[in-house]
């Protein structure tokens, strides 16, 4: 009735849509980094869009399947094997009772979405059966799978059909050289305007540091704020503000050196300034950028970032219509 | 305690998602009352398409589902309620004042401090040591009397879950003041009491951190596992708007307290308390002595 973990993987964890309603008191929203696979993942198997799944960064587990199951596995290229035997991403399979179902390493992407059918049976904690990690909160008891861990399943509903695979349209697909959207805001009046234009005219290396709560970014040249007296309350740096909150997919600046973009897992405040936030649309692909990979920042108006937005919907409605 | 009006508001588009707005660029008791009662105020006309609202020490930021309310009617919305509630003849604050126990100068924060002394501005001091000193102060005895007489406001809850940013009672050239860590510790004992800036926190959850550590309480403020009765399921103690009143412990009634809260028996002391912007702003000091004697009178 469940699923034994062999090995955990470099970072899996059990995510859904995850939670709203608590960000403010410093409780992230958490979930599925790439929010489309994740759902892709579920839809193909007949599951709730927003059933639990395995996020699997990098490094997938091994896992023993208790009893039979569907699953489907989207997002990063890492091919699954079901007792050694290859099978295919964005299509349902089964895993027969008994069965071990491993992953090869990562060869594009960086977060692989494995749905089960029925869904991964943990409790829901403040609406959602996501893990926050940091607040040991949600999924396999607040973190990340560990080896010797036992996954209850939800009941089967039948209507996972091996085969039933997505529409290559609709695989998104990855680079080693990433755009990602901006709107430019927040505290960026703080950097001159030269400096400004030279963060969005450069590539920026993603850092080994690349995680649920957020990805830091090295190689460009240092960002100097504009010189003045600290306010009252912000601390001595250049790049401090009197602690404020810090929006999902916001780039702060600490000390100027090494951008980070939060993510679903983010610190909620802070006392660095953010001198832009990466648009809606342009989240999950950040959740499938791998360390060392390349970023180029596009500065966009919000205009765009709403035409991007429902561009990216139209998407998940192709996704639920084939559903 | 400075009673200017705040600066011109600041509305920054944070994404198609958030709207981040600025109310004071230096922190301020008016512009945290302002983040506060236009936070709540939001909250109370339950606007279709508000997905978080989140009030911070000197700003405050909204998440909304922009497909049903465009940024335009957002910030038309609270420029609207920016303006009722800084027209209000009467600011008040319906709140509760909370006791937080403190062993100050504790072995762990000690023996972290110490694990990490090669990240702070003065090696050769203690944390304590270091605050008081910079601070004026005689000894870390006065500074602990310094800290745990006044009360504190809290001003924000997050960072990390839970975790409350206090800001302290008193005339600005009576606040403590401490710069942070020179570099962030990979690690911080659960329910540290520090300071960075001028604002005092609780670190909720063991972690990295950057603020000065003087102390523990043995109280739970952050309960993911539901086993506090007096957290509620939110899981998280503290809402922006609490008083804080700290007071020293020795070992002996921490150890007491902490036994109680892993029994789930802990009782924090607390009042119910109307705080008054334009009282305090008269007398700080004398507003300081109401707030204890609400807490211990009553």
């Amino acid at each position: 009735m469940s699923i034994d973990v062999i090995k955990p993987g470099l970072a899996s964890s059990i995510q859904d849509k995850g939670r709203e309603g608590y960000y403010h008191l410093g409780i992230p929203p958490s979930g599925g980094m790439d929010q489309r696979s994740l759902i892709a993942a579920n839809l193909l198997l007949g599951n709730h869009e927003g059933a639990a799944v395995l996020e699997c960064a990098l490094m997938g587990p091994e896992l023993r399947f208790g009893e039979a199951r569907m699953v489907a596995a989207c997002g990063a290229e890492m091919t699954p094997r079901v007792n050694g035997e290859a099978q295919p991403l964005n299509e349902v399979f089964e895993v027969p009772a008994g069965a071990t179902l491993s992953f090869d390493f990562v060869k594009s992407g960086a977060r692989l979405y494995l749905a089960i059918e029925g869904g991964i049976d943990v409790p829901e904690r403040l609406g959602s059966r996501s893990t926050y990690a940091l607040g040991s909160l949600g999924g396999m008891q607040g973190r990340n799978l560990q080896a010797g861990d036992s996954l209850a399943l939800l009941p089967a509903h039948g209507q996972a059909s091996p085969g039933r695979r997505l529409a290559p349209s609709l695989v998104p697909a990855f680079s080693k050289h990433y755009q990602l959207r901006v709107v430019p805001g927040l505290y960026a009046h703080r950097l001159t305007s030269e400096r400004q234009a030279q963060f969005y005219a450069e590539d920026w290396t993603v850092a080994s540091e690349a995680d649920r709560i957020g990805y830091r970014m090295k190689g460009g040249t240092r960002l100097s704020f504009i010189d003045r007296e600290p306010p009252f309350g912000a601390g001595d740096d250049p790049s401090n503000i009197v602690d404020a909150c810090y929006p999902i997919g916001s780039i702060q600046v600490p000390s100027g050196s090494e951008p980070i973009i939060l993510h679903r897992d983010a610190v909620s405040g802070g006392g660095y300034a953010m001198i832009g936030t990466v648009i809606s649309a342009d989240m999950d692909t950040v959740g499938q950028i791998q360390p060392h990979q390349k970023v180029r920042f596009v500065q966009v108006t919000l205009e765009e970032a709403l035409a991007a937005r429902a561009r990216y919907q139209e998407v998940m409605e192709q996704l639920r219509q084939m559903a | 305690m400075s009673n200017e009006v705040a600066a011109t508001t600041r509305y920054s588009q944070a994404g198609d998602e958030f709207l981040f707005v600025e109310l004071n660029e230096e922190m301020t008791l008016e512009a945290f009352f302002l983040s506060i009662s236009i936070t709540q105020r939001l909250r109370d006309i339950a606007l279709p398409g508000i997905i978080e609202i989140c009030p911070a020490n000197a700003s405050y930021q909204v998440r909304y589902n922009p497909d049903m309310i465009s940024a335009g009617q957002l910030q038309e919305t609270l420029e609207a309620l920016e303006e009722e509630v800084s027209n209000q003849q009467v600011r008040t604050l319906e709140t509760r004042v909370v006791e937080v126990p403190v062993l100050y100068n504790d072995p762990w924060t000690y023996e972290t401090l110490m694990r990490f002394r090669e990240h702070h501005q003065d090696p050769s001091s203690t944390d304590l040591e270091y605050a008081a000193r910079i601070n004026g102060y005689s000894s870390v005895d006065a500074f602990i009397e310094a800290h745990s007489a006044t009360p504190w406001f809290v001003s924000m809850v997050g960072f990390v879950a839970g975790l409350p940013f206090m800001y302290q009672m008193v005339p600005r050239e009576r606040q403590i003041q401490v710069p942070k860590y020179l570099r962030p510790r990979t690690d911080t004992p659960k329910q540290t009491v520090g300071i960075g800036g001028c604002f005092s926190v609780i670190y909720s959850v063991r972690g990295a951190g950057g603020y000065q550590m003087f102390g523990v309480t043995p109280m739970p403020i952050y309960d993911p596992a539901g086993e506090q009765p007096h957290i509620d399921d939110s899981m998280i103690y503290f809402r922006p708007g609490d008083i804080v009143k700290h007071r020293a412990v020795d070992r002996e009634e921490y150890d007491a307290l902490l036994a109680a809260a892993e029994k789930g028996q802990f009782k924090p002391k607390i009042t119910p308390f109307t705080f008054d912007l334009d009282s305090f702003n008269q007398d700080p000091d004398g507003y300081a002595r109401r707030v204890k004697e609400a807490l211990y009178e009553h």
